[in-house]
């Protein structure tokens, strides 16, 4: 019995990564083909950290996002069509085309937004842990950022709170190697982990391109935080197939084909996930595929849909500046 | 009626919202114990408890963040900021976070919280404990920004403000806190976008905010005693703006002036004056006096510091000014 619920599970986290892989190839697309207004940041590579996190998350679960936050949002239940919409500034879109790409929210399912200011949600997901234990809910944040995010005050003041006041939350950088165009280690002095340390708070470091043990960590802690015993930090080692953003192609400069090739071809996170998949006879080869095909059918469907969508009316353009009050 | 001071009026609004609604709660430095420098919170810790009257390190965008956090997520902070200038520290929580959260999200989100911090110079307090920087908070969309000029009014606009669904901004004059009004022992709330006609004239219109209206409420009384009339409006809120009872009062007496503590270029006094230029210039008989703060940086010696803030006298002598047609013609 034990071994069939595994095996739901692990084709969850299989599938919701391959979802993602597939609604960035969609949006990429969709960029290089100029459908698409402005730009984007592509999460493919990154997989295993939303993936595996999010898995350990219920819908009264929060997490906040940063401009690279597709990947969170598929995780955390997102639906394509809502998405694709609102990446192209479609009415149906989740903030009805207001937000695009780097602000896209998903209340339903505890996503409070994806943030355009790097680091800039750090306070919104300690806030979101405070409420909690104010309230005494037993739901946990998680708050996803960068490396380049760990440069922010932000972070430490926040930080600082949440281990004075236990607060439920999980501070989980996604260490991609790179701050935009910079590496890391010439932006980053000492160490990432010892600086959570050094505020008392139990920090952990996991191979994130390794879902299953992204999502182990994560469980255990996410069950910690309920108890009361966070906050916690998660430095996750990961790579970014693409540029810092869709339009960043020549970046031979800051970081070399060779590498990037690597990455791709033996640390791929769905590939690796999936042939441990088939060598522990969860599921065959051609399943996978079929997998891989719906989703790929799915995330094209959803283009479509989102292409012929309509654009919000131009008097929505004043409309949710302020929310209404209710009547005195 | 019973009169009490501004900073008891803000105490007891503030008591009776969090005893009225238990996801309100008080987050800043030095809130709970010792109640604020200003002492205006003095009591609330002992009634309430350290759960819901937060002391919090020195780390005003930490705070700042957290209060969003907690706003987006069913609670409803109140943020204590210590002094306004410190508005500089907080305005990526405050401006790109709290204020665009209902407006990115398409109106699925929002931000109910306040924050509460002051204006003013003449305390002696230098340039960067002096500051009214309300203008700052007032070009942002999505904030709401209040400006209480006596107890009664930070009674009633406090209580508003937290009820708002959204973030509202709300400045005390901190040379008022032991100031007395009568305010009434029976519950009232201020509505927000109302302004308040202090005194009716028919000679002149001074708008007012704040500090500001104590000063051209003794502006009017030296112009009384010569003979003009100056109505004195208050819009209390600056966003949103009573715009109507404002033009309705020029287009009676054909002359206004406008007058607030903040930095007089690119101020509150430039968007006001400058509505009433566009939507009642026919009914002008000379052109719309601005009054702010100097463009200085404010100095510490009083000798500097007093002459930086607009005083009832240069007030009037403003109204007498464009009143005699003076001011009609300057080039």
């Amino acid at each position: 019995m034990e071994r069939k619920t595994n095996s739901e599970d692990y084709l969850r986290m299989y599938t919701q990564m391959v979802r993602i892989r597939a609604f960035e190839d969609q949006a990429n697309q969709l960029y290089l083909s100029a459908k698409m207004p402005g730009l984007t940041h592509m999460y493919s590579g990154e997989e295993a950290v939303a993936v595996g996190i999010c898995t350990a998350l219920t819908d009264a679960d929060r997490i906040t996002s940063t401009h690279r936050g597709h990947g969170h949002c598929v995780a955390k239940g997102a639906d394509f069509r809502q998405m694709f919409c609102e990446l192209l500034g479609k009415e149906e879109g989740y903030c009805r085309g207001k937000g695009g790409s780097m602000h896209i929210a998903d209340q339903s399912h505890g996503n409070l937004g994806a943030n355009a200011i790097v680091g800039g949600s750090m306070g919104i997901a300690t806030g979101s842990a405070l409420r909690a234990k104010l309230q005494d809910s037993d739901d946990v944040t998680v708050c996803f950022f960068g490396d380049g995010a760990t440069a922010q005050g932000l972070w430490y003041e926040v930080m600082n709170m949440a281990a004075l006041w236990h607060l439920p939350v999980i501070y989980a950088c996604e260490n991609n190697g790179y701050s935009e165009y910079t590496a890391t280690e010439e932006i980053a002095a000492g160490s990432i982990v010892g600086r959570a340390e050094a505020f008392g708070i139990e920090s952990f470091q996991v191979d994130g391109q390794d879902v299953l043990a992204v999502n182990e960590l994560a469980e255990r802690l996410v069950a910690r935080c309920r108890k009361g015993e966070g906050p916690f930090f998660i430095e996750l080692k990961t790579y970014r197939y693409h540029g810092h953003h869709v339009g960043d192609i020549n970046r031979d400069y800051y970081r070399s084909k060779e590498e990037e090739t690597i990455w791709k071809e033996k640390r791929d996170p769905i590939v690796n996930f999936g042939q441990w998949l088939a060598k522990q006879g969860v599921a065959s080869d051609t399943e996978l595929e079929k997998i891989r095909a719906e989703v790929k059918a799915e995330a094209e469907a959803a283009v479509e849909y989102a292409l012929a969508a309509s654009y919000p009316d131009v008097s929505e353009v004043s409309m949710h500046v302020y929310a209404p009050n209710d009547a005195a | 009626m019973r009169e009490i001071t501004l900073s008891k009026a803000v105490n007891e609004a503030i008591a009776e919202e969090m005893r009225r609604d238990g996801a309100v709660f008080l987050i800043g430095e030095d809130v709970a114990e010792a109640g604020t420098p200003f002492k205006v919170l003095s009591g609330l810790v002992e009634e309430f408890g350290t759960d819901r009257v937060i002391d919090t390190p020195i780390s005003e965008p930490g705070f700042m963040g957290l209060a969003v956090g907690a706003a987006l997520t069913g609670s409803r902070p109140i943020v204590d900021l210590m002094f306004g200038d410190f508005l500089f520290l907080i305005m990526d929580q405050l401006c790109n976070q709290a204020a665009k959260a209902c407006y990115m999200s398409g109106g699925k989100l929002s931000v109910p919280l306040v924050v509460r911090t002051n204006l003013g110079a003449t305390r002696r307090s230098a340039a960067q404990h002096s500051q009214s920087l309300q203008a700052l908070v007032a070009h942002i969309p999505g904030l709401k920004v209040a400006l209480p000029s006596s107890a009664y009014e930070a009674k009633g606009l406090m209580k508003t403000a937290i009820r708002d669904n959204n973030p509202v901004v709300i400045f005390e004059d901190k040379l008022m806190y032991n100031d007395k009004a009568p305010v009434p022992e029976e519950e009232y709330l201020i509505p927000f976008g109302q302004a308040n006609i202090l005194r009716e004239g028919s000679d002149i219109t001074l708008v007012a905010t704040s500090s500001m209206v104590q000063v051209c409420q003794k502006a009017a009384e030296i112009l009384a005693a010569e003979g003009i009339s100056a109505e004195v409006i208050d819009p209390r809120t600056i966003v949103p703006l009573d715009e109507e009872t404002i033009l309705k009062s020029v287009r009676k007496t054909s002359r206004a002036i406008v007058v607030d503590e903040g930095h007089q270029s690119y101020g509150v006094t430039a968007e006001i004056a400058s509505r009433i230029s566009e939507k009642a210039f026919y009914h002008l008989d000379g052109p719309v006096i601005r009054m702010g703060a100097m463009d200085v940086p404010v100095p510490f010696s009083p000798a500097l510091e007093d002459i930086t803030v607009p005083a009832p006298e240069g007030v009037a002598e403003n109204a007498r000014r464009l009143i005699r047609g003076e001011m009609f013609h300057a080039a």
